[in-house]
């Protein structure tokens, strides 16, 4: 059983809990992931390190409410237990000194590039985030990104903060004026990623993107979280999460994604109803 | 007095196929105490062949349980007699009792078998482990602490067996689990309906209350390393199995609805898809489902994928049927349960809708040729024979490979060209202080070779404890 010991909502659909887990606190590195099931009847979904502490045995998990799972995981509070946590998974993010980095998180996916951000920075690359959600109130980790970042630019898909429109709009702008850009870093929806690729595509700016597929043990046992890269399958659990975005089928991962969408609204329908 | 010979094993009675396909319960229904002395009567009592130890029946078995000693006991009626021997070889004889292939093993080297039927061993441990489980288990006194600690990385058959062989001397056993349940592949893979959960989790207790620890959600590899293991251990053995699915990379294999087995099995045993939406995990099979192979695995998912609620169920398989793996056993009880057999033909790709659901699978009919490097006759295509079959859900049972998390992380752990780990006779891998068994050093292989393996590597852990040199010459026997 792991701990939760804090939670704290940063928008009405997105939590942040600070989770007991000293075993994978001591071994967290960004871009890494861990799956968790919150009892005996759940599914084992993975979730992105936002953060850790090894002098603290923590780790630090940031959910948006989704489907049925992560809705019961935002209603858990400081005290309750998960079943399971289990990581660090995946292979960490290649950090390294580029020279100028650009960091893009789209919604939740804020809370994933937050580490890297932090990364790169302490790895001496000038880092330039950008960062965007569908409207202000769903923007989360603004300040703790401007701190480790040496430009920050905001979007909001409506305009109701910063800069109307997408990520991948300020991106393609800083390229077209002859910024130069050593990586690109994007975490986010899959139509946001698949964006970025097509953005630096022309550039032959190195792009790197951390997929998010339905997966079951996280271990590269089942092959659930398939993807193609290059035209090879890989196993984004074990292989990725991150992989080349210019090599990535964005499409095929997206239809992969809806495969339980029946599935996903019946479990929703049967929590509202009370379990 | 020489007893009268019974040619045919006393029948086990079992559910009907018409009603099984509609429920994930125990397809044998075990046998009553009375049938069970008859049948352990049957057992002629061989002596040891000319220069050998242990009677054919012994030697067959790959932990050496001493079977003519029970099955004498069993005849008795001291059956708590008889199961405490089992157990001083077999920590597991309820699963054992039911997966062990015994053709080929016990009941395959049955002296008795050369002329009739041979005696039902496996039918008989399955009864005696039963009933001590259902009036609670005896737990043995335990031995003096020996003071030594050892990690077992691997939930399995092999990291169990070897876990209780270790605690049984006396040194203290942590098992490390990367899922969230113990078992391995007892509890992701081998489906309820052949192996009730409920019976692993009993023997998992039972090897629990020998002293052996089990930590869950550890992935070794990841949150600890085997290096951070050697260094906190006096010796660790590396048990984690065949888990890496194969696939058959022909076009349209990523589409929707396509499974691995373990993906498909993994859902429905360790998540309980089938219980969706009580369970979280879903799956989905629709009408028509195919899987490709026709190993036990392929079986497992074939039978499950019935139960689930497709109505055609089908193995494709490119040889014949004298060449299929899987046990006669479970293609008989497949082909009662309504499977259908689309054998000598191979998939050569898959064809989706406009969503990306797989809809057909293209299909070539195939020939037996020559033999291959296996002894079984090439399968060859039969050029123009090309087919499309309608399918909802297919499901990849082609095998596994072993799994690279352990040898990826660690330095001077050596592998084969497969990517086994590579042991000597006694399990020892090329690291002093570490050994490996079962899948992760055979490829796919038996619970029961598993469990074979980690009896080996008990005892010359054992002895290496208690003062045994590390050889110096290593020489690996599975590359």
């Amino acid at each position: 059983m792991f701990r939760i010991l804090s939670k704290e909502f940063l928008c009405p659909t997105v939590a942040r809990f600070e989770i007991e887990a000293p075993l994978i606190a001591r071994k967290a590195q960004p871009g890494q992931f861990v799956i968790l099931r919150i009892d005996e009847r759940g599914e084992r979904i993975p979730l992105t390190l936002n953060d850790w502490s090894p002098e603290r045995g923590t780790i630090t998990l940031v959910a948006l409410e989704a489907g049925a799972t992560t809705r019961r995981l935002n209603s858990l509070k400081a005290g309750d237990h998960l079943a399971d946590v289990v990581g660090p998974l995946g292979r960490p993010a290649e950090i390294g000194r580029y020279g100028t980095v650009a960091c893009v998180g789209g919604g939740v996916g804020i809370a994933c590039i937050y580490p890297e951000v932090r990364a790169f920075k302490a790895a001496g690359n000038r880092v330039i985030s950008i960062i965007g959600a569908r409207t202000k109130e769903l923007l989360i980790f603004e300040e703790e990104i401007r701190r480790f970042s040496d430009e920050l630019h905001v979007t909001t898909d409506d305009g109701s903060y910063a800069r109307k429109g997408f990520v991948s709009d300020v991106l393609r702008e800083l390229l077209e004026k002859g910024r130069k850009i050593d990586l690109v870093v994007a975490v986010g929806p899959v139509p946001m990623m698949k964006a970025v690729a097509e953005v630096t595509r022309p550039h032959g700016v190195k792009t790197v993107v951390s997929l998010n597929p339905i997966m079951v043990d996280g271990t590269g046992m089942c092959g659930c979280c398939r993807v193609e890269v290059g035209g090879k399958t890989r196993f984004a659990c074990v292989d990725g999460p991150e992989f080349d975005a210019h090599q990535v089928d964005f499409d095929l991962l997206a239809a992969r994604n809806r495969r339980y969408l029946e599935e996903e609204r019946i479990a929703l329908e049967r929590l509202k109803g009370g379990r | 007095m020489a007893a009268k010979i019974v040619p045919r094993k006393y029948p086990m009675p079992e559910q009907d196929p018409k009603v099984r396909i509609r429920n994930f319960n125990e397809v044998p229904l075990g046998q009553d105490p009375e049938t069970v002395k008859l049948e352990a009567a049957r057992c002629l009592r061989c002596k040891p062949a000319k220069g050998k130890t242990v009677p054919p029946c012994v030697e067959g078995c790959p932990v050496g349980v001493d079977i003519p000693g029970f099955l004498a006991l069993a005849r008795e009626g001291r059956f708590e007699e008889a199961i405490a021997l089992i157990k001083e070889k077999n920590a597991l004889p309820a699963i054992c009792g039911r997966v062990c292939p015994y053709e080929n093993q016990c009941e395959g080297a049955c002296t008795l078998g050369k002329k009739y039927e041979p005696v039902g061993i496996g039918r008989v441990e399955r009864f005696l482990a039963d009933w001590e489980r259902a009036r609670g288990f005896r737990v043995p006194p335990r031995p003096a602490p020996t003071g030594k600690r050892v990690a077992v990385v691997g939930s399995g058959p092999a990291g169990l067996t070897a876990a209780a062989d270790l605690a049984r001397r006396g040194h203290a056993v942590t098992i490390f689990e990367a899922l969230h349940a113990p078992g391995g592949v007892l509890v992701y893979g081998i489906p309820e309906f052949r192996l009730p959960k409920e019976i692993v989790r009993a023997e998992v207790e039972y090897v629990k209350s020998l002293g052996v620890e089990v930590k869950v959600d550890v992935v070794v590899g990841k949150t600890v390393t085997l290096e951070e293991l050697r260094r906190e251990y006096d010796a660790v053995f590396v048990a984690t199995g065949a888990g890496l699915p194969n696939f058959m990379r022909i076009p349209g294999e990523n589409l929707n609805g396509i499974y691995s087995a373990n993906e498909f099995l993994t859902r429905t045993n360790l998540m309980k898809a089938y219980l969706f939406p009580e369970y979280d995990t879903p799956t989905k099979v629709g009408r028509r489902v195919a899987t490709i192979g026709a190993g036990n695995v392929a079986m497992d998912c074939a039978r499950t994928a019935l139960r689930l609620g497709a109505e055609e169920s089908y193995i494709i398989y490119r040889r014949s049927r004298a060449e299929m793996p899987a046990r006669r056993e479970e293609i008989q009880r497949a082909e009662e349960e309504g499977v259908k057999f689309l054998l000598l033909t191979l998939p050569k790709r898959y064809l989706g809708d406009e969503k990306g659901w797989v809809r057909e699978v293209e299909c070539v009919r195939m020939q037996l040729g020559e033999p291959d490097e296996s002894g079984r006759r090439r399968p060859v295509e039969i050029p123009g024979s090309e087919f499309r079959i309608q399918v909802d859900t297919v499901v990849v049972a082609i095998g596994q490979s072993p799994n690279p998390l352990v040898p990826a992380t660690t330095p001077g752990l050596k592998t084969s060209r497969w990517g086994t780990i590579l042991v000597d006779e006694e399990g020892r891998t090329s690291l002093e202080g570490v050994w490996a068994g079962g899948d992760i050093t055979t490829g796919e292989a038996t619970v029961i070779l598993a469990m074979g393996a980690g009896k080996r590597a008990a005892a010359s852990i054992h002895e290496y404890l208690s003062g045994k040199p590390w050889p110096r010459d290593w020489r690996p026997v599975n590359g």
